[in-house]
């Protein structure tokens, strides 16, 4: 049997990051995984497209003004869009429990860290198979989703693409965050903790929400310093804004519409883009950091 | 001195390094100094240093819980060690391009059940930064028994068959140590054959073998040399010829006479319990002081009734080892 070694160490490290990414999609992909989540979101789209398509039968019949139907339209695809987000939310921590924890536990990863790769090589390829994968899923389903919304009541987010890729990346931030727990904890806590988080923060973001409509800053500083240290509501206050109607804000009556979680008052900053990416890449790096170091 | 000069005298010292190096023997396939692990309080290696030659094949022998797997794990990059240095093929260990020629079937062995064996053997192949045609690679299935097997889903296999396919996954790309932890846990006897058929292959190539089994009589038959450890330390390690001892003949004798009892002792060493002597064979014999021996008996007119080997097992001198230690241990506690 022959073998030739053909490569430098950079292209050694591409090579395992794109092939473990493959190899991560193929898991998804062969575990039904991908059929699952298919299967939810045309679930998903044909639920909505009913509401939608009801929505529309009634503002026929003049209940609604042009104004009040753009709210609702934009009410209701937030709402949608959330259970998406939900989705991939689940979907992501939950895959990358098992791909990363489960693999080091069953003793698949065995065989494939002796071979000459950097074990920070493997946790990029399985990241950005997840980010593909999770990341993949929102863009669709939610794009799938705009384009029902525009047919049935005629209703066309101002920023679709920043939108949608908000929800990508609030995705990354919590399947980053999966990733992390699942290099210390096993593979159901992972995901549970990583899910429970998420859950957490966007109740917290709420709370905070509330407080700023009856104008309490302690209260206001719960959803602030949630968004701050996990920033999945952040970004998803951010995506909202840019789904939902400018109008909208000003059809729901202004100062009230804080407390209410499906809408979003401001966009997103710079700043607070910034400091997401950063939170990634740090928590990427303990998490390299803490898988490197393991023993297996 | 012009830079005419200057470039053949570059060259000449070059030839020279490169003679140098030429000459020097090759690293050994694993060499390992002071290695020490300990999880929590309890001491799971403690300094063990060991050497595997090019083309040897060294069998890690040891009761359960001896860190023998730590060892194995150490040597491979898979568990960092508190102490002590690791050089594969000649490179650190720390390196990861140390384990490019390196093949390994863990003691747990498990691989991903969504693909198919084919597949696996890619996927190890493309990590390993290696060139090897598709052929190759379904011989080296074919090698191990699953030729017809190599497009079902791994899933779908007995734990025999994943270890087979952990052999074929060691094997694939061609590597110059192999290291072998448990490869017949899960086998049946003809898969234990087979296994030792492949590793005795290997060594003929001049492949170095590095073997964890609790089959002491394999070990036995395919090792050059045998590293025993007991509690995280090294307990004794040799050729088998060294610790097994010379070997040794016992002899049914009756009627000896003097010249008779004189050509016994010109072999070595006599022990006689009644009829029965116990004689130590020199450790240069090339096979012939037996038949040599047995005819001048008889032509002395002994009359012979016995001849049999008598050689000490590893597994006696294994658990001879193990016993001393713990004996040692528990003289020292009180």
């Amino acid at each position: 049997m022959t073998a030739a070694v053909v490569s430098r160490p950079a292209a050694g490290t591409v090579r395992t990051v794109l092939t473990i990414a493959a190899l991560t999609l193929r898991e998804a992909s062969r575990r039904r995984v991908l059929l699952a989540l298919a299967a939810l979101t045309v679930v998903l789209l044909a639920l909505s497209t009913w509401g939608f398509s009801r929505l529309a039968a009634n503002t026929g019949g003049s209940a609604l003004t042009s104004g009040e139907t753009r709210l609702t339209a934009s009410i209701l695809l937030n709402l949608v869009m959330f259970g998406y987000s939900l989705i991939a939310a689940l979907g992501t921590a939950f895959l990358a429990g098992p791909t990363l924890a489960g693999e080091t536990e069953s003793g698949i990863a065995l065989a494939v860290l002796a071979r000459p790769i950097r074990r920070s090589a493997f946790l990029l390829g399985k990241w950005l198979g997840l980010v593909a994968f999770g990341a993949g899923f929102v863009v669709l389903a939610g794009l799938a989703q705009c384009l029902v919304v525009r047919a049935t009541v005629d209703y066309w987010p101002p920023q679709p693409a920043a939108a949608l890729g908000l929800l990508a990346f609030q995705t990354t931030v919590l399947l980053t965050l999966a990733v992390l727990l699942s290099t210390a904890i096993s593979p159901m806590a992972s995901g549970v903790v990583a899910v429970g988080l998420f859950g957490t923060t966007w109740v917290a973001g709420v709370v905070g929400g509330v407080g700023e409509s009856l104008g309490n800053h302690s209260v206001a500083r719960v959803g602030a310093v949630s968004r701050m240290l996990l920033p999945t509501d952040g970004l998803w206050r951010g995506a909202m804004h840019a789904f939902q109607d400018p109008t909208a804000l000003m059809e729901f009556g202004g100062g009230g519409s804080e407390a209410f979680p499906f809408l979003s008052v401001a966009p997103l900053t710079a700043g607070y883009l910034v400091w997401a990416v950063v939170w990634v890449a740090m928590v990427w790096g303990l998490a390299a950091t803490a898988f490197v170091r393991k023993d297996l | 001195m012009t830079s005419d000069l200057k470039a053949a005298r570059n060259r000449t010292a070059q030839h020279e390094m490169a003679w140098l190096v030429a000459g020097l023997p090759a690293a050994p396939a694993v060499w390992c100094s002071g290695l020490r692990k300990r999880y929590g309080k309890r001491h799971a290696v403690e300094d063990v240093s060991l050497q595997v030659a090019r083309g040897d094949v060294v069998g890690l022998l040891g009761p359960n819980g001896a860190g023998k797997t730590s060892v194995i794990k150490m040597l491979l990059g898979l568990v960092r060690p508190d102490a002590g240095e690791v050089m594969l093929l000649g490179r650190p260990a720390t390196d990861p391009a140390a384990r490019a020629r390196v093949g390994y079937l863990p003691e747990l062995f498990r691989y991903q059940p969504w693909l198919t064996a084919a597949e696996v053997l890619t996927l190890h192949v493309r990590l390993s930064g290696l060139e090897v045609p598709a052929r190759d690679q379904r011989d080296c299935l074919a090698l191990v028994g699953l030729a017809d097997r190599a497009g079902d889903r791994v899933g779908g296999f007995s734990k025999g068959m994943q270890q087979r396919l952990g052999l074929a996954v060691a094997l694939v790309t061609g590597p110059e140590l192999v290291v072998l932890d448990e490869p017949t846990s899960a086998l049946d006897p003809l898969g234990r054959v087979d296994v030792r058929d492949i590793v005795l292959a290997l060594k003929s190539r001049g492949v170095a073998v590095l073997l964890n089994s609790h089959l002491i009589g394999e070990v036995e038959r395919v090792c050059d040399r045998v590293v025993i450890l007991d509690r995280g330390r090294v307990a004794a390690s040799g050729t088998l010829t060294e610790l097994l001892g010379q070997r040794e003949l016992r002899l049914h004798l009756t009627g000896l006479s003097a010249p008779a009892r004189a050509r016994l002792a010109a072999v070595g060493t006599v022990e006689q319990t009644g009829d029965w002597y116990t004689v130590v064979l020199p450790p240069d014999d090339d096979g012939a002081a037996v038949p040599d021996l047995v005819t001048d008996l008889a032509a002395l007119g002994a009359r012979v009734h016995a001849v049999e080997p008598a050689r000490i097992t590893l597994e006696e001198r294994l658990l001879g080892i193990l016993r001393a230690g713990s004996a040692a241990r528990s003289g020292a506690e009180q």
